[in-house]
């Protein structure tokens, strides 16, 4: 198409550049694809009016559903999350699955990856096991109104 | 040359030999927009003193006044407003350098219409915010429902923004006609680039906007489909950054090398790294969206990739840029392998503030790196630590450019002088900027890794034990809040004296505009085959949205209804 010139430093300089991009980028898509390490996300739908009669969104909660391993069945809605508090022991794997029936929120547990944005109307889906005891904050960490800053709730890992 | 005259003086600075470079008319218009930006930058900033001692305790705010409504507001007049007004007042400003001495009547009046525009529009959506009509941050995700004329204001600002631009393709188009085979100048060049790349993006909030959001916030349509708005914002929303950015780089790249007694590097890299920018700033939206639902892992990683190539054009700027600055050293007689940082002129302010804001874009660039890096994103997505990232990104980098532009134009627009007080004070500014950003962006991306959310009014989460460790954090980041704001007023004062009082001169201060080195390749023409480029960035665009697009719409839920939470 056209030659440019490129300066014999600027070559070096671009192709370390981008060559540590590409290392990155390989690393980034061996974790995701080949060790399963991926974002929250999800792609089932609700009715975000309809959240008081369809399940598993009818009875919210921390259910046991193997050794050591909880389904996590949260609604985030202003300005609170049902259920607001939960217990479970020290390494717990917990599969999380968020909707909300009005706005959209967000789920961030300080000191784990566990970081899910909410939308009504989807179904958001993380998983995180929580090796450490402790007393987790559980806050919602996209502006969804006046009383944002107060919506929040507890997971007591023990 | 000696260590004096490398620095700031009256003799040393290059002066136009007349009194004013520019016709009055076009004078008007260049300083309307710049008025008008300065005018919200100091809105902008009152409220972002004050949410930011709110949020970090200092202060409780009257019960009239809302945290988040001083957030949006902030956001508003300082994302939205400032950075799109100014950026075409300093664009037509270098065009009418570059292509001919003056604008054209007609290329005058689409600027004007468009200023017009812009302006209603901003006032529209200033006054829903003061009405606490629009507390939905500059963002306005939906189901956030703000009063029609909110979204109506922002519509008015980006269509403003289309007519103003039609003033730079047309003086581009009539340098062409009259220069036939020949290369446009760079300042031209990179001003068309910017305004290409601002017309693809703002497709995309624009539909948002009148499609999905006017019709829903009158009551016209009762839901509007969440994900979709949100994939149209982002589809803006990252490219809007590199519209910020690119002005900045055309400073550094043209306006820069003639303040340094140097010369343009390569006329051709920098076009090829425009080109590149516009290739590759827009289809990588979703790096806004990783952690959230309805869009598969594949594509979420397709734009993830994408992301890294538009690394590459910044990290050829940074080459290019070094190169320069050591080129102007040597060729004024620097010795030995440092000797060039020396004769660079430190005490001039046209390169003192951008020169900070160049080396801040070097962990902040960094730290950009480290949001896209896809598992990293669930650490940082809506801390603090972004909030961090992105105040020393257009916050520092690219306002303490636009401040070193301000700092000559103002002067030069009005015919009066740039003097060594204003000058000495103005780098006093910029070194408090420096400070302030420093305390405030750095401790904002520690807090963030501990977890504090951002966007979140002053609260203890009911004591809890970390939000306990945060506390520490919030002083030093209201601390340099209070900085920047001190440091703010001081550069509004400089611009007023420079405006109003500073003595008028006979020869005002030149229009610093580069030579290109005479050994310079010429630039290819296929550079300047905008259909060509254009054609490859709708190719990348579609591959990157069509399919997850098409997904949302088949897959969609019902929508959400609107709701004002505030």
């Amino acid at each position: 198409m056209f030659k440019l010139d490129l300066p014999r430093y600027e070559r070096i300089w671009l192709i370390v550049g981008t060559g540590t991009l590409a290392v990155f980028l390989v690393l980034f898509g061996f974790m995701a694809f080949s060790m399963g390490l991926t974002l929250s996300d999800g792609h089932k739908t609700v009715t975000p009016e309809a959240l008081q009669t369809t399940a598993p969104f009818d009875q919210p909660g921390f259910v046991e559903i193997g050794p050591n391993e909880y389904k996590a069945t949260m609604i985030a809605q202003v300005f609170s999350f049902v259920p607001g508090e939960a217990v479970i022991p020290v390494g717990s794997k917990v599969h999380f699955e968020v909707t909300s029936p009005d706005m959209v929120h967000g789920i961030g547990i300080p000191g784990t990856n566990v970081n899910m944005m909410v939308l009504p109307g989807h179904i958001t889906e993380a998983t995180y096991t929580f090796n450490r005891p402790g007393e987790y904050l559980i806050l919602c960490n996209e502006y969804c109104g006046a009383g944002h800053h107060v919506m929040m709730g507890k997971l007591i890992v023990k | 040359m000696s260590e004096k005259q490398a620095g700031f003086g009256t003799a040393d600075i290059p002066q136009s030999g007349v009194k004013n470079q520019f016709v009055p008319e076009d004078r008007k218009l260049i300083l309307a927009h710049l008025g008008f930006s300065f005018f919200s930058l100091l809105i902008g900033a009152t409220a972002g003193l004050f949410q930011t001692l709110q949020r970090t305790g200092y202060i409780d705010l009257p019960a009239n006044v809302g945290y988040y409504q001083l957030l949006t507001i902030h956001g508003v007049s300082l994302a939205l407003v400032f950075t799109t007004i100014f950026i075409h007042g300093y664009l037509y400003s270098g065009l009418v350098r570059t292509l001919g001495g003056s604008f054209q009547p007609s290329e005058r009046a689409w600027a004007w219409i468009g200023y017009y525009v812009m302006v209603v529009g901003s006032l529209l959506a200033f006054i829903t915010i003061l009405n606490n009509n629009a507390s939905v941050l500059y963002t306005f995700y939906a189901p956030l429902q703000a009063s029609p004329w909110f979204y109506i204001g922002l519509a008015l600002l980006v269509v403003g923004s289309w007519i103003g631009s039609i003033a730079i393709f047309k003086s581009y188009y009539r340098w062409r006609r009259g220069n036939k085979g020949k290369a446009s100048p760079l300042f031209a060049y990179m001003a068309v680039a910017t305004m290409v790349l601002w017309l693809i993006c703002t497709v995309g909030v624009a539909i948002e906007v009148v499609v999905q959001l006017i019709p829903w916030a009158f009551g016209w349509v009762e839901r509007v489909d969440v994900s979709l708005s949100r994939t149209l914002f982002w589809y803006f929303g990252h490219a809007l950054v590199y519209f910020w950015l690119l002005p900045a780089y055309i400073y550094w790249y043209v306006n820069i090398p003639r303040i340094i007694k140097g010369q343009i590097f390569s006329d051709s890299l920098p076009r090829l790294t425009f080109i590149l920018f516009i290739l590759y700033s827009i289809p990588v939206g979703f790096h806004h969206q990783l952690n959230e639902p309805a869009i598969s892992t594949f594509w979420k990683f397709v734009q993830v990739i994408l992301t890294f190539f538009v690394v590459i054009p910044s990290l050829m700027t940074a080459f290019s840029l070094l190169a320069t600055f050591e080129l102007a050293g040597r060729s004024q007689g620097a010795t030995g392998l440092f000797g060039w940082i020396k004769k660079l002129p430190w005490k001039d302010i046209r390169f003192f503030a951008p020169v900070m804001g160049m080396l801040i874009f070097i962990p902040a660039g960094a730290g950009g790196i480290i949001n896209a890096s896809f598992q990293l994103n669930q650490v940082v997505h809506n801390t603090l630590w972004i909030t961090g990232h992105f105040h020393m990104t257009v916050a520092a980098t690219v306002l303490l450019t636009f401040m070193g532009i301000s700092y000559w134009l103002v002067p030069a627009l009005r015919g009066r002088a740039l003097t060594k007080r204003m000058n000495n004070l103005a780098i006093f500014q910029t070194v408090l900027w420096v400070f302030g950003m420093g305390f405030m962006s750095v401790t904002m991306h520690v807090v963030g890794l501990l977890g504090e959310p951002r966007r979140t009014a002053y609260t203890t989460y009911m004591d809890s034990p970390v939000a306990q460790t945060w506390e520490p954090y919030r002083q030093l980041v209201g601390i340099g809040g209070i900085f920047l704001f001190i440091s703010l007023l001081l550069f509004l004062f400089i611009i007023y004296y420079l405006w109003f009082a500073s003595p008028r001169v006979e020869s005002s201060i030149e229009y610093p505009i580069g030579e290109v080195n005479e050994k310079a390749q010429k630039p290819p023409l296929i550079l300047e085959r905008w259909s060509v480029w254009v054609g490859v960035t709708i190719v990348l665009i579609l591959i990157a949205y069509a399919i997850p697009i098409w997904n949302m719409l088949q897959h969609g839920p019902a929508g959400a209804m609107g709701f004002r939470t505030w």
